[in-house]
């Protein structure tokens, strides 16, 4: 069951009628409506991307919305119409994505994929993009199967887990998470599309990391893996959910302290001056250690459990508009005299070439 | 003995990574630098030490500058292919021989030059590993003296080549005056061959075809590069990071004005590409054969969601991995319409380093004014030897970023349609993403759309978008470099050639119409075509469509151009991965000619 977790301390999100702190209403970051099957886990964080870009009061002009192929990409058609967005080819948003940065450092980038998409597909792209740090807040709508297709197995199916039809699944499934993990991911999260309570704080804190945040959201597909016998149905997530810490999010727009007993909360402060307080529940957990998360993530997994959270943060890691000095706001935007050298550097490089040096 | 001057190839035969590649280039610069036109090609094998490697250098004072099938000149530095490069050498011809390597008995006709090179190399250096490096040196040397070379030219070529290694250069040197040395002191001449000044070559720059294409690229205003490195494309985009490194970059900041990702795989390269142009950067990515086929599904996304980004294909040879190191024409029919369903693209035909330069800016120019990927088809040949040519000139105009609005231009439009033809011309305008006005935004997808960019699956729809891309190829025709034609009055014979076969293809002319055929010339820069084709073809009773490939492709894209006039089409095709020859284009033309007047039957195997 998901325990009721909240802090005394804080105050409550802004109210849905009034308007964020650029002036925007939730309404502004409203989609088209969605094609989805009713009940499908995905809607439910397409809602929680807006209500978590509404309250972080993202400029929805400097956001571009990518994604992949398959059910859940879809979905950036549904969240922050006034933004641009891109649906990409199936598996190939990353690179997608390492474009558009390149192109235009300052856009805030939101990716929206799925388990096919990301861990079979499209799993060399979304490695070598965490490999980079390109900032994007790459989500994954986790629900173990192909749903565009009806009802086959992906890469992140569970072992013994089974079709509607009864097939079983015997492969290892691939954890997302340990993999981002593993390739130096500054930010690595897990949820669930039934408890936005957990995933709209840990999407703002994502949209406050500089680098690649990686949140792997277990979504159940309501038609194909619904069913007794599924590990990602709505019942066995909620029975086997584990948080590890309750999540509260302070943007840094927001002059709000937060007092806890020493011993029951871990503080971490964002680039942006923004803070994440983690409080303790059952066990003490540091998301500052790249072995802890990897040995909670395996612990979880023998225990046939979803431990959610925030798994991992660290955020020393250099993105790649940084690490390639690249200019502000945006190569695209540069004029001419900027990207065409002077007359007298053709002259001298012929002259070079004349002489053989 | 008449003698034979500035008109012969000089063969090089070494071992790959014995660092040859200096001796020869200073052989090459040299004669050049002689003012005695020369065109050097490096016939090198997928290995990076040991497997046999050949360098041909051939002085031309006519200015042919295409590959001989015969050499006049050889020198033997390998013992592994010693026996068969000394049996392919004609009569008269001169043989340069490295002592060490024991050989079957030469005829007598040929001049053999017998060089002492370990025992020359033993008063340069104590070093074993330098004595190998440097031995080529020795061969440099003998040849400077036997045919002529000027010992300066060759110190002008080596101190540009090793100015900067003051220990290099001298031990260069030193092998090279033990080479001229000994051939003066105990060879005397006995073979006809000499190269004596000229002026032909004079302000013109050597340079790689792959160099050009930075140079381009650079000047172009290239932002994104991204790559994954291939033969013979990896040069094209190392000459570029280097160049971008020492002129784009603030030398006290290190801020860049570009960013360079070499990346997993050539499918996230296309897809950097296009995500870059996306959002308004001039973005481009180089690659070879293996590459475009992995790039094909991005191709037609770029296509059919209309986004601009610049595709170098440096072709190498055959299906699957092929011959790497080796020449070819043949991704051009898989290139024009790369990707599944109705796909089209531009594709600009560089056939000199002076093209691979100009169409490195062009390219930017006509994808972000088409709104679609633009391919550039170089060639081995091309990117990675040497050609003569004019020096550059500056881009006197600026550039055409192509139908983007502003903002301020969003303001006063009652709305905004991605996908709407405005114009008439096929090509809609599109927006940046990080445009305030909300009017602007729009959602790309590679699914059915319609000219507001909203999901449709409407037969009419659908068919109303692609037939409007028609239309956008259509105005591509207008925009693309037209074909260079070179009219005959008297002739009743046309040619079509593009790329690297130009070369060929002067030299095969002037011997066609010495036979007494003059020919007619078209030579293409692009597809689609433009209507110079089909006039073109009007004129001429037979057109000979000659290109590097097996299967003709251009000569059937040429044949379902001109429709009712397709049967004056003919294909002569050339694909053994070396670069064509002037002897593969004239011997087909004219037996075929003959045939076609009667006087011989058409040879088998020739053609179709």
């Amino acid at each position: 069951m998901i325990r009721a977790r909240h802090f005394a301390t804080t105050t409550p999100p802004s109210p849905p009628a009034g308007t964020n702190h650029i002036g925007l209403t939730r309404a502004d970051y409203d989609g088209a409506k969605t094609t989805l099957c009713p009940g499908c886990g995905h809607n439910a964080i397409t809602s929680g991307i807006i209500q978590a870009a509404f309250e972080a009061g993202l400029e929805p002009h400097r956001v571009a919305k990518l994604s992949g192929i398959g059910c859940s990409s879809k979905t950036p058609a549904y969240f922050i119409g006034q933004s641009h967005g891109f649906n990409a080819v199936h598996g190939r948003m990353p690179s997608i994505a390492t474009g558009v940065h390149l192109a235009n450092r300052d856009l805030i980038l939101i990716g929206v994929s799925g388990d096919g998409d990301t861990a079979s597909i499209g799993l060399g792209q979304f490695c070598h993009m965490v490999r980079r740090n390109v900032p994007v807040v790459y989500i994954v709508e986790n629900n173990g199967v192909y749903g565009l297709t009806k009802g086959q197995f992906s890469a992140t199916a569970d072992i013994g887990s089974t079709t509607k039809a009864g097939a079983k699944n015997d492969l290892m499934p691939i954890d997302l998470c340990a993999v981002a993990i593993e390739l130096g991911c500054g930010f690595v999260a897990r949820s669930f599309s039934g408890d936005l309570k957990q995933l709209r704080p840990l999407l703002k804190a994502a949209f406050a990391h500089r680098g690649t945040a990686v949140l792997d959201v277990i979504s159940p597909c309501v038609t194909f893996a619904d069913h007794e016998g599924s590990t990602k149905s709505y019942a066995a997530v909620k029975e086997h959910d584990a948080p590890l810490h309750d999540i509260e999010f302070v943007p840094f727009f927001e002059d709000i302290h937060i007092d806890y007993e020493p011993g029951t909360t871990r503080e971490v402060q964002m680039p942006d001056g923004s803070h994440i307080y983690l409080k303790k529940l059952a066990a003490d957990y540091d998301p500052s250690s790249r072995e802890e998360a990897t040995r909670v993530i395996h612990e979880a997994r023998r225990e046939e459990k979803f431990v959610t959270g925030l798994l991992f943060v660290d955020e020393s890691k250099l993105t790649l508009g940084e690490e390639l000095r690249m200019p502000h706001p945006s190569l695209a935007s540069l004029p001419i005299e900027k990207v065409r050298p002077p007359r007298e550097v053709l002259e001298a490089i012929m002259e070079d070439l004349r002489a053989g040096r | 003995m008449t003698p034979k001057i500035n008109d012969f190839s000089i063969h090089v035969a070494t071992v790959n990574g014995s660092g040859s590649q200096t001796a020869n280039s200073v052989l090459l610069r040299a004669i050049f630098q002689m003012g005695i036109p020369v065109s050097g090609k490096n016939l090198f094998p997928s290995n990076i030490a040991g497997l046999p490697t050949w360098f041909t250098i051939r002085a031309s004072k006519d200015g042919y500058i295409a590959r001989r099938r015969d050499n006049e000149v050889l020198v033997v530095m390998n013992p592994e292919t010693a026996a068969e490069d000394i049996a392919a050498m004609p009569p008269g011809s001169m043989i340069v021989l490295n002592e060490q390597i024991s050989v079957p008995p030469i005829p007598e006709d040929r001049t053999v030059y017998r060089v002492p090179m370990p025992k020359l190399m033993e008063g340069i250096t104590t070093d074993v590993k330098l004595r190998r490096l440097v031995v080529n040196m020795i061969y440099v040397g003998v040849l400077a003296e036997k045919l002529g070379i000027d010992e300066e030219e060759i110190e002008r070529a080596l101190d540009a080549q090793l100015g900067r290694k003051p220990k290099a250069l001298a031990l260069n040197h030193a092998a090279v005056k033990a080479g001229w040395s000994y051939s003066r002191e105990n060879l005397p001449k006995r073979d006809p061959y000499k190269l004596e000044r000229m002026n032909a070559t004079t302000g013109k720059i050597l340079i790689e075809g792959n160099t050009a294409a930075a140079l381009g690229a650079m000047f172009g205003g290239v932002t994104v590069v991204t790559w994954y490195p291939i033969t013979p494309s990896s040069s094209l985009v190392e000459s570029l990071i280097d160049y971008l490194h020492e002129y784009r970059r603030d030398p006290k900041s290190g801020e860049t004005t570009y960013g360079v990702v070499q990346a997993e795989d050539e499918i996230a390269a296309i897809g950097m590409v296009l995500g870059a142009g996306w959002a308004g950067a001039r973005s481009m990515t180089s690659t070879s054969g293996p590459g475009i086929s992995l790039m094909a599904e991005f191709a037609g996304y770029g296509y059919y969601t209309e986004i601009p980004g610049v595709i170098w294909d440096i072709q190498r040879v055959g299906p699957s991995t092929g011959l790497p190191t080796r020449t070819s024409q043949s991704d051009i029919a898989f290139v024009h319409s790369l990707s599944h369903g109705d796909t089209r693209h531009p594709v600009l035909l560089p056939s000199s380093v002076r093209d691979c330069y100009d169409f490195g800016i062009l390219a930017f120019d006509l994808a972000e004014r088409l709104q679609t990927p633009v391919f550039v088809l170089s060639d081995l040949d091309l990117g990675m030897n040497m050609w003569m040519s004019d020096p550059f000139p500056y881009p006197e105009n600026g550039w055409d970023r192509g139908k983007v609005l502003s903002d301020a231009e969003l303001e006063n439009l009652p709305k905004f349609e991605r996908y709407r033809d405005v114009d008439g011309d096929g090509i809609p305008y599109r927006t940046l993403p990080g445009v305030k006005n909300p009017k602007g935004s729009y959602f790309t997808r590679g699914s059915g759309h319609d000219e507001a960019a909203r999901y449709s699956e409407k037969p009419e729809v659908y068919e109303r978008v692609v037939q409007r891309l028609v239309r956008k190829m259509d105005t591509a025709r207008t925009l693309v470099p037209p074909p260079v034609i070179t009219e005959d009055a008297n002739a009743k014979v046309g040619v079509i050639a593009f790329g690297t076969t130009h070369w060929a293809m002067i030299e095969a002319r002037d011997q066609i119409r010495a036979a007494g055929v003059p020919t007619g010339y078209l030579l293409l820069k692009a597809l689609p075509f433009n209507d110079d084709l089909k006039r073109f073809v009007q004129k001429y009773e037979r057109v000979y469509v000659v290109e590097q490939n097996r299967d003709g492709q251009v000569a059937d894209l040429v044949r379902l151009e001109v429709g009712e006039l397709s049967p004056r089409i003919h294909s002569i095709r050339h694909l053994d991965g070396l670069p064509i020859d002037a002897a593969s284009v004239a011997e087909p033309i004219l037996a075929r000619e003959r045939a076609a007047r009667g006087a011989t039957p058409v040879p088998q195997g020739v053609g179709r």
